[in-house]
Parts: C-alpha cells; structure tokens; sequence
C-alpha cells in the first residue's frame, strides 16, 4: 500500500530518466544517506567502524568494479584483488615519493595506474571469451603480487613487502580516527557509485551489456568491440584500484601485498554473485552479504552455545561458518541466479500490489 | 496488404552493387560469383531455398563475412570488403534471421544502443551525466520514441526484451536497427515464424519505413506472397549461385526459379 507509484506521471523525458525515478526510492536513499552520515557516527562503535562499516564500504566499491567488468561488459575476471594491490601500491607511492602532493590527487592516480595495468591485462578478452579468460586473467592475479613483493622498491624496500599508509590528510585536516576514515571512504565510495550508475546509463554503459549480450550485433551497430571491453577492462580496474588504495588508507593502515591473492579476488566474485550480476545496487547487497554473515553466524553460534551451555571446541565456529557460505552460495546460484538484488525487485513488485495477489 | 507500385515512387541511381562476390568457408562455396544492384528507395527481395547463400550475402554487404573475390559499391565507394563499423558508419543496418537482440536490456536501452554511434560525450561527461551528456540523453530518447510509437511498443518499453514474445521481438529488433536512421536497410527474413496478422504488422511497418523515410531496404523472406507484394525486384539464389534477377513477375516466369523449388526431374 505505501509503495505505490500510481499518480506519480512523468511529464519530461528528463524525468523519466532519474535514477530513483519513483518517489519512495528517493526518499529512502534520502534516509538512508542520513542514517549513514549522522546516524552512524553517533551510535557506532569503534569495532562497528573498523571491522565492519569501512570494509564493507571497501569491498562494495571492489564489487562495483568488478561488477562493471564482468556484469555489465559480461568479462570474467579473477584478478580484482590483483587491481586493488596495484591502486593500494601506487597509490603509496605517489604519496611517498612525489612531494606535496595531496592525497586525492595519490588516490586518482594510483586508480589510473591500476586501470592502465586492467587495460593490459584485458588484451587477452579481444580474442578470448568466458572461462578461458578468467584463466588469462588469473595471470594478473599470479603476476603481480608476486612483483610487488620480488621488487621491494615498491615496498620502500620494507623487510617483508609490507606497505604502511601515509596519513590521510586533505586540506589540513586529518582523517585519523575509525570514524574519520569511515566518512572519507564513504563520500569516495558515495561519489564513486553515483559515477558507477551515470556510466552504466549512458552509452558506454549500453555499449558495454550490447557486447556482454551479443558481441555480433553490437559489432553490425558500429560498437567497437576493442575498444568497448579495453575501457571496460580499464574502469573497472580504476575502481578496483581506488577501493585497493581505500583497503590499504582507510582500513588496515599497513597492507602486505601478499595479502591481495586469488583467495579476495574469489571473494569479491562472490559479493556479486550473491548481491547480483550487472547492477550497482547489489554491489552494495553482496559485500554487506559476504561481510556481514560471518559475524553473524559467530555471534550466533557463540550466543547458542552459550544459550545452551555448550563448549564449542575451538576453531568449530569457523568451520561452521565456512560449510554454511558454501551451502549458501550454491543455494543463490540455484535459486536465484540473479542475486540480491533480483530478489530487491521481485520484492518491490510485490509491493506494488500488497496487499493484492494481482 | 497489396502495395500498389506506383509509378511515381522516387526509386533512383544505384546505391549498391555486388559485383563478382565469391565466398567460401574451407572447401564450402557459399556464394560463387554473385552481381546485382540495389537502387536508391527500392525494396529489393533475395529469395532461395534453404542453404542458398541469402544470409551470407547480407553478411557480405555489412562485413560480418570477408569474401575472397568481388567488390562492394556502396554510396559511390568501392571496397574489397566491408567492416561492420565502417557498413554501420555509412548508413547500413540490419535486423538478424535469429532475433539477435540484447537479452538483458530493456526495449528503450536496445533502440537506445541503436543511435550509440551518433553519440558524441566522452567518458568524462558521462561519469558525471551533466550538461552536454544529459542534452544529448534527452535529445536522443526523444529520436527513439519516435521510432516507439511509430513501431507501436509504447507500453513495453522498460521491458527486458527476453521477456516479450517473438513477434514484438522481431519489432523491437527493427527498431534498432531504424534507430540509426539507416540509407540501406538489411532485414534478414522479418516474417520468420509470424502469424498472419504479425506478418502484415510487419509488413505495413516495412512499407512505411520505405515511404516515409525512403530507407532502401534488402529483405530476405521465404513467404512468396510477402516477396511478390512488396519488393520492387527480386534477385534468386540456389546453390550460392544467381539463377533470376528482375521484377516479381519476370521472377515468376523464370523456369530455373521454378526448378529450383519445384525441383526437377534428373
């Protein structure tokens, strides 16, 4: 009954064309946007900030950027984690060595360093398709932390590959505290997704699904399919690169680069997996997804066990948790192949008619 | 749907010529030594049985396939061969024997990909979706709605196309295809598995692309009533060779056309 669109006309094109175009959606991301920017900063923690906002916001970002790519371009990859290590490494660099210049300026080019590094590492899909380019992409994933580590003036020369992240700091203010970097990553990550939705609604965005749905056609159209999946491979490796750099500023403060290996990049192809293949929204659905569960599932089992007075024996829970993400993953792909963010749809649908069958 | 030829209509110079088109795929000869011409504003049928080379001419015409002898004239420019980008760069669209539709997009987003190349923005103003880019969105949406109410699919327009049913699926393919205002326009058999009544839809549609926009049209169909109606000249294949060339009426009376269908005693 509340979420109704009936009576909401459209006069103009333009209005036609918003991203929230019904009335309701507004006025939710309104709130949203709220409960984010001041909700959150009153009444979070400071375990909530660092171990479950900011990554969430990180890996939503990477989502986003891998979505780009293999969503909407329909190119599989399995080097995202490879992207972010570029961003995240560049990005120190920048800061490290060219002085004086200020941190967003770092951050825009270390996601340029990572979208030329994608647009290389993308030459492969212009012969190749599917699974055989996922395997062609895996060679970033194995290339490139293996550089970064083998060549340690990418490190500063640092005994074990590890970067430790400058401070971040724009226009004299410093965004040291949980809270601090949480709002930062999330204007990046706010700005970054708006971004993300007006190119995927323009004409590269329309380029890019006329090739994932069928390269023959978009061809006969006057696409280009060079160049259309090169700035795919490209954007999308920018947006992995700045969630990289995100990771490393906002997030752990010190990375190893070994630590963006095939296991993460496996992650984020399941937050969109799960959250929804080709739409930004479930970029966002995925990561809360995969995020969020494991905590869930150890607070409730702990709080079971305790419940019940039971001993878990130790490392139980992680077990559990991992037999119940597999189970989970397969249940989506059975189920709703289309994820999250399918289910978003197919539940507003309803709504439109709540509480009537048709 | 009786499409009276008058004498008036503006069919004009030739606007494309095969010429000695060889193609073969291994030891396969798809087509051997094919020539004929399309005027400016005519409708111009290829007909012949199954496996006769009409799909691969087309291919040839907007450089899906390269074939190894023969040249191309299009507009007054000879080539060896087409490219796709350089066909759709000159004016030639076409719509596909197997609707080659893009599944996930809605009808709007398809037509919509259709006018991608008359886009200008770059990258930078489509990130931000400001200005010039949300003036050339708007301008353009409004071209493709046109081509909506003329193609009468206003009520299905944000519909993921693999939901619709096959008849307004091929319409909606023709609309993309209308969408890049096209001077030659390839429909590779239009009426494919259609009803009567989609058929004379598609018909009228075909018809009325032909008048209003003058739009050239090569059309591959197998409904002999469709062909003899509506196209001005019909040029027939069999066996990736040209066995008739002319007016429906001369296509007719020509006894290897009828042999080719009716097949001949040996």
């Amino acid at each position: 009954m509340l979420y109704r669109e009936a009576g909401q006309f459209k006069t103009s094109y333009r209005a036609d064309q918003q991203i929230f175009p019904i009335l309701q959606d507004r006025i939710g991301m309104l709130v949203l946007g709220f409960v984010a920017l001041v909700g959150v900063p009153l009444v979070a923690s400071e375990y909530w900030l660092t171990a479950i906002l900011i990554p969430l916001l990180v890996f939503s970002l990477a989502a986003i950027g891998l979505n780009i790519l293999t969503g909407y371009a329909g190119q599989l990859s399995l080097g995202t984690a490879a992207f972010m290590a570029v961003g995240a490494v560049a990005t120190y660099n920048f800061q490290l060595r060219v002085p004086g210049i200020p941190i967003l300026v770092s951050f825009l080019l270390g996601g340029g360093t990572a979208a030329a590094v994608g647009a290389v590492f993308g030459l492969p899909s212009l012969r190749i398709k599917g699974f055989y380019l996922a395997v062609a992409t895996l060679a970033a994933q194995f290339f490139i932390p293996w550089l970064l580590v083998k060549v340690s003036w990418f490190s500063n020369d640092s005994a074990s590959g590890v970067i430790t992240t400058q401070p971040v700091e724009i226009l004299g203010f410093t965004f040291d505290t949980p809270l601090r970097k949480y709002l930062f990553a999330l204007v990046v990550v706010s700005v970054l997704a708006l971004v993300a939705k007006n190119l995927v609604r323009s004409h590269i965005g329309r380029a890019w699904m006329a090739v994932r749905d069928m390269d023959v056609a978009a061809e006969v159209i006057g696409i280009r399919i060079v160049r259309t999946k090169l700035v795919a491979f490209a954007v999308s490796s920018f947006y992995c690169g700045i969630a990289g750099a995100l990771y490393a500023f906002a997030y752990l403060g010190s990375v190893e680069t070994d630590g963006f290996n095939l296991d993460l990049s496996f992650r984020i192809l399941f937050m969109i997996i799960i959250g929804g293949v080709g739409s930004i929204l479930g970029s966002f659905l995925g990561a809360a997804f995969i995020t969020l569960l494991p905590i869930l599932l150890d607070v409730a089992l702990t709080e079971g066990a305790t419940a019940l007075g039971l001993q878990l024996p130790s490392g139980m829970t992680s077990m559990v948790q991992l037999v119940v993400f597999g189970a989970l993953i397969i249940f989506f792909l059975i189920v709703e192949p289309l994820g999250l963010a399918r289910l978003w749809q197919i539940a507003k649908e309803k709504l439109r008619l709540w509480p009537f069958p048709h | 749907m009786t499409h009276d030829h008058n004498p008036g209509r503006r069919i004009g110079e030739t606007l494309l010529a095969v010429e000695n088109i060889s193609l073969a795929f291994g030891g396969v000869r798809a087509l051997t030594d094919i020539s004929f011409d399309v005027r400016e504003h005519e409708i111009r049928a290829i007909i012949g049985p199954n496996g006769a080379g009409k799909s691969s001419m087309l291919n040839c015409v907007n450089g899906v396939y390269r074939p190894q002898q023969g040249t191309i004239r299009f507009a007054g420019q000879t080539f060896r061969h087409m490219h796709p980008h350089k066909a759709a760069l000159m004016g030639i669209a076409r719509t596909f024997q197997n609707i080659a539709l893009f599944r996930g997009m809605s009808v709007l987003d398809n037509i919509m990909t259709g006018r991608n190349l008359k886009m200008r923005c770059g990258l930078f103003l489509q990130a931000l979706y400001v200005g010039p880019n949300r003036r050339e969105e708007l301008a353009h949406r409004e071209k493709v709605e046109h081509i909506i109410d003329f193609l009468q699919i206003e009520s299905v327009r944000k519909t993921p196309v693999g939901r619709l049913p096959y008849g307004i699926q091929k319409r909606v393919e023709l609309g993309r295809a209308l969408a890049a205002e096209p001077r030659l326009l390839l429909l590779d058999e239009p009426m494919a598995g259609m009803n009567i009544e989609e058929k004379q839809d598609m018909c009228r549609f075909i018809l009325d692309v032909n008048d209003e926009f003058g739009t050239t049209i090569v059309l591959i169909e197998h409904d002999m009533g469709v062909v003899m109606d509506i196209s001005d000249r019909v040029v027939v294949l069999d066996y990736g060779r040209k066995i008739g060339d002319g007016s429906p009426d001369e296509v007719r009376a020509n006894q290897d056309v009828i042999d080719a269908y009716l097949g001949v005693a040996h």
